[in-house]
């Protein structure tokens, strides 16, 4: 049983260490910027953006031949000194919000950004209830049984 | 009573959302160009590279702009039915050869026919990107303006050119000056 444990310990570490040593197996095989600061500009902007291809990859996922046009688009604005709001806009004109991961809230979006606020309020409530309502419980009821036990225990 | 109507009600609103959800289409991306102005271009021309292809050729009429390649699977199916649409002589198809080579380009034109007046030559789809181009084939239909009013993603059929396309390209061309 132990044995078995530590394997499997094993085997997580192993696959957490492959993943984590992704920037070895890195799809994009373009030059580094000469200018580390841009690089990490590069870096953060192309795994913004939405291949429209792929569509559940970053445009730095991904060798699609859209993917290439785009990194190298976002390359050239970059050395033209574009800032990234720039290049977030130049990818919007042309493929709309959809292109980026993380898109503006406006009418479309409102449910998607709102959603985890709603689903939190939407469990709150229902813990609430459950909570107000087992409160209540009388003691001969078998878990306020169990808890008591417990509690006695302690 | 709640105990049963909650769940179901749930189950309801879950369905509801399945069921629109299939009928979608993911890779169908509405474009922001719709109702703009086409993004300016100009491109060597497939057939006689000494002369050019874009905006202003296709400026002043109704026009398609198709996108096209011969490594595209979809162009090569929809090939018949712009040779149909351009054998009904309502609007001329213009094409945007991309990222193809030029030589195999002609050949395919040679061999199934060539539907469009001309074709532009664009070799690292620099033009495709500011069209916003990300699957070929995608066809423009553009007003005499230069205003992009429609855009199909996909293989065309001419069932799609006869009910969406054509009452679209009919209409631009009343309002045309």
């Amino acid at each position: 049983m132990i044995r078995n444990l530590a394997a499997r310990v094993f085997a997580t570490l192993a696959i957490a260490g492959f993943f984590a040593s992704g920037v070895v197996f890195a799809i994009d095989s373009s030059e580094e910027f000469e200018d580390p600061k841009m690089q990490a500009r590069y870096e953060k902007l192309t795994a913004e953006l939405r291949c429209l291809v792929c569509q559940n990859q970053t445009i730095a996922d991904s060798n699609a031949g859209l993917a290439v046009d785009l990194r190298r688009e976002t390359r050239q604005m970059l050395l033209d000194g574009k800032t990234d709001d720039e290049i977030r806009t130049f990818m919007v004109e042309r493929y709309g919000n959809f292109v980026l991961y993380r898109p503006p809230v406006d009418s479309n979006t409102l449910l998607l950004w709102g959603a985890p606020a709603i689903l939190l309020l939407g469990g709150a409530i229902a813990a609430a209830v459950v909570i107000r309502r087992r409160t209540g419980m009388k003691f001969d009821d078998e878990e306020g049984d169990e808890l008591s036990h417990e509690e006695s225990n302690a | 009573m709640w105990r049963y109507f909650l769940p179901i009600a749930f189950f309801v609103l879950l369905v509801g959302f399945f069921l629109r959800g299939l009928s979608l289409d993911p890779s169908e991306i509405p474009s922001p160009l719709l109702g703009k102005p086409a993004p300016a271009f100009e491109l060597p021309s497939l057939d006689d590279p000494a002369s050019t292809v874009g905006t202003d050729t296709m400026k002043g009429k109704v026009a398609l702009l198709n996108v096209w390649g011969t490594w595209c699977g979809g162009c090569r199916q929809e090939h018949d039915t712009l040779m149909a649409i351009a054998a009904t002589g309502e609007v001329p198809i213009y094409g945007l050869n991309w990222k193809d080579d030029p030589a195999a380009a002609r050949e395919m034109l040679r061999q199934m026919g060539n539907p469009y007046v001309a074709s532009g030559i664009d070799a690292d789809g620099r033009v495709a990107i500011d069209w916003g181009v990300y699957g070929a084939p995608e066809t423009f239909l553009l007003a005499a303006d230069g205003t992009v009013i429609y855009k199909y993603i996909g293989p065309l059929n001419f069932g799609i050119w006869q009910q969406e396309i054509l009452p679209l390209a009919l209409q631009a061309k009343e309002q045309q000056p």
